[in-house]
């Protein structure tokens, strides 16, 4: 008995971190609508920072104040993110800042190793809570009680400041019409920007606070942004007490899953996530969104089909492209194959993205079913290849189907959230399911038949493949199906008072969208030989949704253009530096401010603006934020 | 001159919505913009305090341009935005929604405070910790209009403030809207009820399809049955 009871009070500890994260994250999200994903790297810089500080300073005054100066330096980094990023970006769709904020966690998990170094940091225990209380037999750290206490001491002060103070008022009228607060004579600018400075306050200090009870790393922001992003999914965005009761729901489910199923407990949480979101789609203490108002002449310029002068010219492309092995050599011919599987990844997620207007957050998860499938059929059943590539797909199919129910009852960030959860799950089953995945060993050995053995072979079959896949897509945006999907994305409502049932076509959308992907995941397994749970990871998720963007999210071909263009890049910088995720995250960035339209996007209006003066005021660049829309 | 619109032309993306809108209002005047659904009125309004980010043309607010000011500067030079749709702050509650509206006194405007305002508008005294969202539409128009007023402004918007009320509330809104006139508060009023706009106005404006098409007192407004049949009528 007494050992459970410790179990729930380390569980309680837990929760108060993840509450002060979580916390900071749902305050921004209801004034800004950012979805800040760049939470998870402040916490770790503010362990970083905290451990610097506290290894410096002596005492107990060094211990705590080096806790606290180290929330208040974040704050500060925050507010210059603020000012210098995210003002430049708040009229941007909601993708855009989730992918800004993406670029910045990149960068970020550069500079702690380059500053801090690749090794776990223990910090110092804290002064005056170093042992530990013995409880019928049990030890429970003191350290771990103080938190316990203060966890619901936080939610108090919170609770104080937005009832009792004008700034607390003007902040939860923000967070259901900033315009109006605007309109009211209110200074937007600053108030988002202090909203963004207590947010990463709270998110520092839950990492400062961190550092007497573990280790500090350099991977500890996709950890506690997954745990994050599931808490205020349960707990609603925007509400500080649904915060705080999914952080001890989310940390008691951590504290006994572990006993229950100690190799997936991480299931356990998403299952009850699922629940939630299917029982109460916007969480427990949160509220029903309004119909989000679409800002008119977002798609200003109405998608065709391609004329027949551009279908020859699509065509000569291809030829062209098929021609490659004449005149290059293997490692070029191994390359564009990887080009050829990541255009038709990016295609499928385009389809889901752009056409359906649902942006999701772990598409890798149904590419990667597509590599696993293959491994299963070809190392367990020992199937020839050409079976293989027709069944391995539906593994990602399958995924699609099963997660794609639940995906699609949310729409925009929730979506984004849940799609993202749905990845992390099935990255940690090929993870930790050691027996059949391997785990982090992979599943070796996959190597193409004769018939396609060749560099040369396995280039034409891949390029093949994706020119199907491309065009298939692009048929059914202009099919009865695509028009129906292109309804649901403009207008939900509308669309179901004309009778389309919009849960069926995108939930169809999305399995046509993961099948397609497990048909890249598929080749990819062949292209490499293998099958790693990286092939399932957040980064690919996000190599696709960079694709996409780069070539322009409200383009029909963007992202084929997208992901030749990001790959070529991306293998390049990998074989040119061991920053890579700095110089790739710095690039985000860049094309979230200055070409929010992407290379295709900008060549359409470009090419608009030739043939006639197009109307004053279309922004051609991201502008900063100067009045409200 | 408290407020002159020149060459106001708003653009929602591609569209087109106001041209050459050009209208002025003296000091301690009421005015009216009278049109049909869809004319323009709530555009004009909300291009005047720079909610709509494609516009041109020449705002001059007590003889300051504003054109190109952000909203929140626009609005604490003392011109105050009620807007149609009221936009009441539902997790509020009264105190806390006319908290959101508070700026400092300003020399030559009145000065507004809650009491004053409650005895403006009796029934929000009544429910001051009501949350916005558990208000009737009546209550929350005046809800709108004494958030706008505690910005102690010296010239105010009021888009189509009886839409959708009873009689009875009407009543009182002509009563509120005069009391702000007698304190010295210039008024531009949106409608599309003539009499009501009659009771109030000292002189309108027609709008219709984004253009200004009539300019008077409202006793030349009654002289030209014409024009009030062909804009106005339903």
């Amino acid at each position: 008995m007494a050992f459970y009871v410790v179990q729930f009070l380390t569980g309680l500890a837990s929760a108060a971190s993840l509450f002060l994260v979580a916390s900071g994250l749902s305050i921004i999200f209801g004034v800004t609508r950012i979805v800040n994903f760049a939470h998870g790297a402040f916490y770790m810089i503010g362990a970083y920072i905290a451990f610097t500080l506290t290894e410096r300073l002596s005492g107990t005054f060094g211990f705590w104040g080096g806790i606290v100066l180290a929330a208040l330096a974040v704050a500060v980094i925050g507010v210059i993110v603020e000012m210098v990023l995210l003002r430049r970006i708040y009229h941007a769709p909601e993708l855009f800042q989730l992918l800004a904020t993406f670029g910045l966690t990149l960068m970020v998990e550069d500079l702690v190793v380059l500053i801090w170094g690749p090794d776990d940091l223990v910090g110092r225990r804290a002064p005056g809570f170093r042992g530990a209380i013995d409880f019928f037999g049990q030890n429970i750290p003191s350290y771990d009680l103080f938190l316990i206490v203060l966890g619901p001491v936080v939610l108090g002060i919170l609770w104080l400041l937005f009832q009792r103070t004008r700034w607390g008022v003007l902040v939860r009228a923000a967070t259901q019409d900033r315009d109006m607060v605007a309109a009211l004579g209110v200074n937007q600018k600053w108030l988002f920007t202090s909203v963004f400075a207590v947010g990463v306050f709270l998110a520092a200090l839950g990492g400062a606070l961190q550092i007497p009870r573990d280790a500090v790393h350099h991977a500890m922001d996709l950890r506690i942004i997954v745990e994050v992003f599931v808490v205020v999914v349960i707990g609603g965005l925007g509400s500080i007490v649904g915060a705080f009761v999914a952080a001890v729901l989310v940390s008691e489910l951590n504290a006994f899953g572990i006993l229950i199923f100690p190799k997936i407990s991480i299931i356990l949480v998403f299952l009850v996530m699922a629940v939630v979101l299917i029982v109460r789609p916007w969480g427990l203490f949160g509220k029903p969104e309004a119909a989000a108002r679409k800002t008119p002449g977002l798609t200003v310029n109405p998608w065709r089909p391609l004329t027949s002068s551009e279908r020859l010219m699509a065509l000569a492309a291809l030829v062209i492209a098929a021609m490659l092995p004449l005149f290059a050599g293997n490692y070029l011919l191994t390359v564009a194959s990887e080009i050829a599987i990541f255009v038709i990844f990016a295609v499928s997620l385009h389809f889901l993205m752009s056409v359906g207007g649902l942006a999701s957050f772990g598409h890798a998860a149904y590419f990667g079913l597509g590599a696993y499938g293959i491994a299963f059929l070809a190392k367990m059943a020992g199937l020839p290849m050409i079976v293989c590539l027709l069944l391995g797909p539906l593994l990602g199919c399958m995924g699609a189907a099963v997660f794609g129910f639940f995906a699609v009852q949310l729409s925009g960030v929730y979506f984004a959230m849940l799609t993202l959860a749905f990845a992390q799950i099935v990255w940690s089953i090929a993870f930790q399911w050691v027996n059949v995945t391997g785990g982090d060993n992979g599943i070796l050995g996959l190597w193409p038949s004769s018939w396609a053995a060749s560099p040369s072979r396995f280039y034409w079959l891949a390029l093949g493949v994706a020119a199907l896949v491309t065009v298939a897509l692009r048929a059914m945006v202009f099919s009865p199906f695509g028009y129906a999907l292109r309804a649901t994305r403009d207008s939900g409502l509308r669309s179901e008072a004309v009778g389309i049932d919009a849960k069926r076509i995108q939930w169809t959308a999305f399995v046509i969208s993961g099948t397609t992907a497990g048909i890249g995941g598929a080749l990819f397994a062949y292209l490499k030989g293998s099958v790693f749970p990286d092939n399932l990871g957040i980064s690919l998720s996000v190599d696709a949704l960079v694709m996409v963007l780069l070539g322009g999210v409200e383009t029909v071909s963007g992202a084929v253009i997208g992901a030749i263009v990001y790959k070529a890049l991306n293998i390049w910088l990998v074989s040119q530096t061991d920053l890579s995720k700095l110089v790739l995250g710095g690039f985000i960035m860049l094309i979230v401010v200055v070409f929010p339209k992407g290379i295709v996007g900008m060549l359409e209006m470009l090419a608009q603006r030739r043939k006639k003066a197009s109307p004053p005021g279309s922004p051609l660049l991201a502008k900063p934020i100067e009045s409200a829309e | 001159m408290k407020l002159t619109v020149q060459d106001l032309n708003s653009h929602y993306g591609p569209a087109h919505i106001l041209f050459d809108i050009g209208f002025e209002v003296g000091e301690g005047e009421v005015v009216a913009l009278l049109g049909r659904n869809g004319a323009g009125k709530s555009t004009t309004f909300r291009s005047i305090v720079g909610l709509v980010a494609q516009r041109t043309g020449r705002i001059t607010f007590e003889g300051k341009d504003v054109s190109s000011k952000p909203t929140h500067e626009i609005v604490r030079e003392g011109l105050g935005y009620v807007p149609e749709e009221r936009r009441i702050f539902t997790d509020l509650t009264v105190e806390e929604n006319l908290e959101v509206g508070r700026q400092p006194k300003r020399p030559n405007a009145p000065h507004w405070t809650r009491e004053k305002l409650f005895a403006l508008f009796p029934n929000l005294g009544e429910m001051k910790n009501r949350p916005g969202g558990r208000m009737s539409g009546g209550e929350q128009q005046m809800l709108t209009i004494a958030r706008t007023l505690m910005g102690n402004p010296s010239l105010v918007l009021l888009d189509e403030p009886s839409e959708g009320l009873s009689p009875k509330i009407v009543e009182q809104m002509v009563d509120a809207i005069l009391t702000m006139k007698k304190e010295g508060v210039s008024i531009v009023v949106s409608e599309q009820n003539l009499h009501f706009a009659r009771l109030i106005s000292d002189r309108a404006y027609i709008i219709e399809r984004g253009r200004i098409c009539f300019g008077g007192t409202m006793a030349e407004l009654d002289a030209r049955p014409d024009i009030r049949d062909a804009h106005l009528s339903l």
